[in-house]
């Protein structure tokens, strides 16, 4: 067997790295402004790899260059998912961009890149390749929250991203350095090992475990380290705000996964009681201050960090039913992170932004479908059924109740409760009030036909949630070290 | 399931199509034809959960007509559904007055008017669905989407103050879902992993944990019922509904929460319910009383019938918290009597606010002068809601009465207050609104009902003497069921 061919579980890799050097440089030949060759291109490329990671799928787990990278069933899910979702954000953002001249193409050889970063992050089961892979990701995003270089508010967003980056960059650099220091070794599986077996300086593997998860609570934006979140989402162009806000959630779960489950499995009573407090704070924080919100993007921005507090209470019930709880409620919240900023792009127009809460006013007199389209995205976000909000929800809190927690259970209800308010405030202002502006919204087909596939997907995964769950469910099996 | 025609889920699935269809139709250019459509919804909806009476063996307590398929494996959640004597008349109610409403809005609402009549076709079915429901996350997906709607009426076609009324139903009703929720998850990882309610039913929970479910499944219920002192949302939501939003949450929806009582939390937490009936009764006598004395100050016509639901469904509660058979047939007879008289009332309402666009009792006086017709069938509900014998007001009263006297008197004696003052605040409002000379310009323009409401009215009125003269085909088919049910309750499951 030739080397190349040992290669297979990383062929998906290796492709869209060739891809995205050579779009880049192709592009350079382009003429075109709308840049479509480039457009064609790229969703070809994101094409071609769900194609190689389906047909390059081995069941069972496949380690590769020295353990340092894993193809397994839950990195195959969530790279087919990242994919539809990054070619998702290219379908919503296109015409956006193109009006405010930002369709480039740096633009997409970014995003490819992003990507690469989160197939790295999904697959790594080293601190140093995850590390790569993340940093891979974050520095294609802060390009690309900047790539508006006349607007002061992107301008003033990418660098606090940047510099908050680094810093919880830093942390988990200091966490893994530690982690190092006290078992000897920086592969996953070989750190849960040695911590098993007994370490002789605790107190340095605790410290190490506390920056850790202190630098993938920045990431994932769980407060006190979410500072940066309403900031960037608002200040990005919205198309750039959706590839933050989207895929790369499926490459922090992976992260969060590897490193806490895989890696840090022995420590879980110290880390699931740091989960449950970031897990309150963020839902707390981030449903009350949502309320006050009038720009939407903030308001997705806060519901984002309650979002990933709901998220973190899957993982730190545990088991397969916790984590593949928290899969699955991460996955569909992607699919309406997706719908709510597509909504906003699809809403602006050439010179406006509709990221106002006042501009979706009377939309349901405006256009009927997007209105409803919105309010089947406002409810599952809500978690009101029949929409997959409602499963995503009811999945955590059976995991979180399944573990015996059941103060956390209710904390989690009544902060959704409050979160229902601000939702219920969108569906108020597109059906109870008359519009600002009779300007006619004129949608691109292919928007309007995202769209509508997007908002139908959550019902139709509210009304049979059965196949996705269970997807879920057997990817986690078979891809985690539960012990 | 008769020849394996799934009825239940054509009653529940029915209306939803139609309603989707309705949707279909587009913009105000089609609303006539929107309105054919959803008539034809609403009565064939009816017309479908007839076979459900008829059928119906009523010498079995079992569960009828049972659906059973999976849903979503992982959890073990099934597409479970059955109806037994007791919710086979709930989905009858309201398929019943579906069509009503679609009746009662034909001319009334012009604008957004597919929205509107697809709006309650999906609720009709969804809420078919709620007392349907065998399985715990089924009846939670129902009982939850069915705010959707609502919701919607109310904030689109209500009065003035109409977003504030919405938004207030909404938070305070999925505040007391959620909390059901957890109880039904946390019954669900007790009883090692099932969400069927019949299976919960035979279960054995500790006191303490009997006792927290009972008050979780209290949050989620009694705001819908609604009971002192979470009813604060229903004046306000009623107030500002249009006249088929009022109708169906009146009749139908203050039924679901009572049923929950009878379906979730008596017969799965049988200890707690006992344990916890001492305040069960204070709270529904304090309905009774307080709500009727509050009721008899309102100015507003809507207000004071909302007032008198209320109060009316303390009765409701009463009777099954005194565990014997009469309180809680008579319970559900109210409870039914109730659906058709505050409907009726509602809709008289709705006639005389979209004549004079105003529902101050001050602005009114003699309109019998005007519409003896009309008087005519509102003088005969405002009876029936008083309980007058011979209305069908009056047999689920008595005999939740009776039932009360049998287990303290002084129960009974201040529920019988509601007759007092049921009568006050009833014949006061009609003899201030009907009687009298005509009071001013507008009451001497109206102009009497059309064909369109006295067929509506007429349906009711029927309704209403037949089941007061007559109650036996309603106690008959409950009877079965009921008894199996106190049975069931007066065993402990520690």
């Amino acid at each position: 067997m030739s080397y190349l061919s040992t290669l297979s579980s990383a062929y998906a890799e290796i492709f869209l790295l060739v891809m995205a050097s050579s779009i880049l440089i192709v592009d350079l030949f382009i003429t075109d402004p709308n840049k479509t060759l480039t457009y064609i291109l790229v969703q070809l490329t994101l094409l071609s790899c769900a194609l190689i990671t389906v047909t390059t799928h081995e069941p069972g787990v496949v380690h590769l260059f020295n353990n340092m990278f894993v193809d397994d069933l839950m990195s195959d899910v969530l790279k087919l998912l990242s994919y539809l979702a990054v070619s998702m954000v290219l379908v919503y953002s296109r015409s956006y961009l193109i009006l405010r001249g930002l369709f480039t193409g740096e633009f997409m050889v970014l995003t490819l890149f992003a990507l690469l970063g989160m197939m790295v992050m999904i697959s790594a089961t080293h601190f140093i390749t995850l590390y790569i892979g993340l940093e891979l990701l974050s520095l294609s995003l802060y390009a690309m929250v900047a790539l508006q270089r006349d607007s002061a508010t992107a301008t003033e967003a990418a660098m606090k991203y940047f510099i908050l980056g680094a810093l919880a960059s830093g942390l988990l650099l200091y966490g893994m350095s530690m982690l190092y220091g006290a078992t000897g070794t920086l592969a996953v599986a070989a750190v849960s090992d040695a911590i098993t077996h007994g370490v002789e300086n605790k107190a340095l593997l605790v410290f190490g475990l506390v920056f850790m998860v202190a630098g993938l609570a920045f990431k994932l934006g769980a407060v006190p380290f979410h500072m940066w979140v309403p900031d960037v989402y608002h200040g990005a162009p919205t198309a750039v705000t959706m590839l933050i806000g989207s895929a790369p959630k499926l490459a922090v779960f992976a992260f969060v996964m590897r490193i806490l489950v895989d890696g840090l499995q022995p420590l879980v009573m110290h880390w699931s009681g740091m989960l449950a407090i970031l897990a309150v704070l963020s839902m707390a924080i981030g449903n009350i201050t949502a309320i006050a919100q009038t720009n939407l993007k903030r308001m997705l921005a806060y519901s984002t960090i309650a979002h990933m507090g709901f998220l973190l209470l899957g993982v730190l019930s545990g088991g397969i039913d916790g984590y593949s709880s928290a899969m699955f409620y991460v996955v569909i919240y992607v699919l309406m992170s997706l719908g709510g900023f597509g909504m906003i792009m699809l809403l602006s127009r050439e010179g406006f932004e509709a990221d106002m809460l006042n501009d979706f006013k009377g939309l349901n007199q405006r256009s009927p479908w997007l209105a409803f389209m919105m309010l089947i995205l406002m409810f599952s976000m809500a978690g009101v059924p029949p929409t997959a909000g409602f499963y995503a929800k009811l999945s955590v809190l059976q995991a979180v109740v399944g573990a015996g927690h059941i103060p956390l259970a209710v904390m989690a209800v009544l902060f959704s409760l409050i979160g229902a308010f601000y939702y219920l405030r969108i569906v108020k202002l597109m059906y109870f009030d008359s519009p600002e502006t009779h300007v006619k919204i004129s949608i691109q087909p292919d928007n309007g036909l995202l769209i509508s596939i997007n908002g139908l997907a959550i019902l139709a995964l509210g009304i049979m949630p059965s196949t996705l769950i269970t997807v879920c469910a057997i990817a986690v099996q078979k891809s985690l070290m539960l012990h | 399931m008769i020849f394996g025609f799934p009825l239940l889920s054509v009653a529940i699935w029915l209306p939803i199509i139609f309603g989707l269809l309705v949707l279909a139709t587009g913009n105000d250019r089609n609303a006539p034809l929107a309105r054919v459509i959803a008539l034809v919804g609403s009565i064939l909806g009816f017309l479908v959960t007839i076979p459900l009476y008829v059928d119906f063996d009523k010498m079995t307590s079992a569960m009828q007509f049972v659906e059973l398929r999976d849903w979503v494996t992982h959890f073990n959640i099934h597409y479970h559904l059955g109806v037994d004597g007791i919710s086979v008349l709930f989905v009858l109610l309201n398929s019943f007055f579906t069509p009503l409403v679609v009746i009662a809005g034909w001319k009334v609402i012009e604008k957004r008017v597919a929205q509107y009549l697809a709006a309650f076709l999906i609720m009709s079915g969804l809420v078919n669905g709620v007392f349907v429901s065998l399985d715990a996350v089924l009846f939670y997906v129902f009982w939850e989407a069915m705010l959707i709607p609502m919701f919607i009426i109310i904030g689109v076609w209500g009065g003035t103050n109409r977003v504030y009324a919405a938004v207030k139903f909404f938070l305070y009703t999925f505040f007391g879902s959620v909390l059901m929720l957890i109880a039904l998850l946390y019954l669900y990882i007790h009883s090692g992993g099932s969400f069927a309610i019949l299976d919960y039913h035979q279960m054995a929970i500790p006191m303490t944990a009997q006792i927290l479910v009972f008050i979780a499944f209290f949050m989620a219920f009694s705001v819908k019922v609604p009971m002192f002192p979470v009813h604060t949302w229903l004046p306000d939501a009623h107030v500002e509904a249009p006249t088929g939003g009022s109708v169906v949450l009146a009749a139908i929806l203050l039924k679901v929460g009572a049923y929950g009582f009878i379906r979730f939390s008596m017969p799965i937490v049988p200890d707690a319910s006992h344990h916890l009936a001492g305040v069960m009764i204070a709270l529904s006598l304090i309905a009774v009383v307080y709500i009727g004395l509050v009721a008899l100050v309102q100015t507003d016509m809507k207000k004071l019938v909302a007032y008198s639901s209320i109060s009316h469904m303390g009765f409701v509660t009463l009777g099954f918290f005194i565990f014997n058979a009469y309180g809680m047939e008579g319970a559900l007879l109210q409870m039914i009597s109730h659906g058709f008289i505050s409907g009726a009332l509602f809709l008289c309402i709705g006639v005389l606010y979209d004549r004079m666009h105003t529902r101050n009792i001050a602005d009114y006086g003699g309109v019998a002068n005007k519409m003896p017709v009309f008087a005519a069938f509102f003088i005969l509900f405002a009876m029936a809601n008083v309980g007058l014998p011979g209305t069908s007001g009056f047999v689920g009263e008595f005999m939740v009465i009776m039932g009360t006297v049998k287990v303290n008197f002084w129960y009974a004696f201040t529920a019988a207050t509601i007759l007092v003052f049921g009568a006050a605040y009833t014949l006061w409002m009609v003899k201030r609104v009907i009687f009298g000379a005509v009071a001013n310009q507008h009451v001497a323009q109206l102009t009497d009902i059309t064909l369109r409401e006295k067929l509506m009215f007429v349906i009711l009125a029927l309704t209403v003497l037949g089941m007061g003269l007559y109650p036996l085909p309603f106690t008959e088919i409950m009877h079965a069921s009921v008894n199996d049910l106190l049975v069931h309750i007066a065993r402990s499951k520690l």
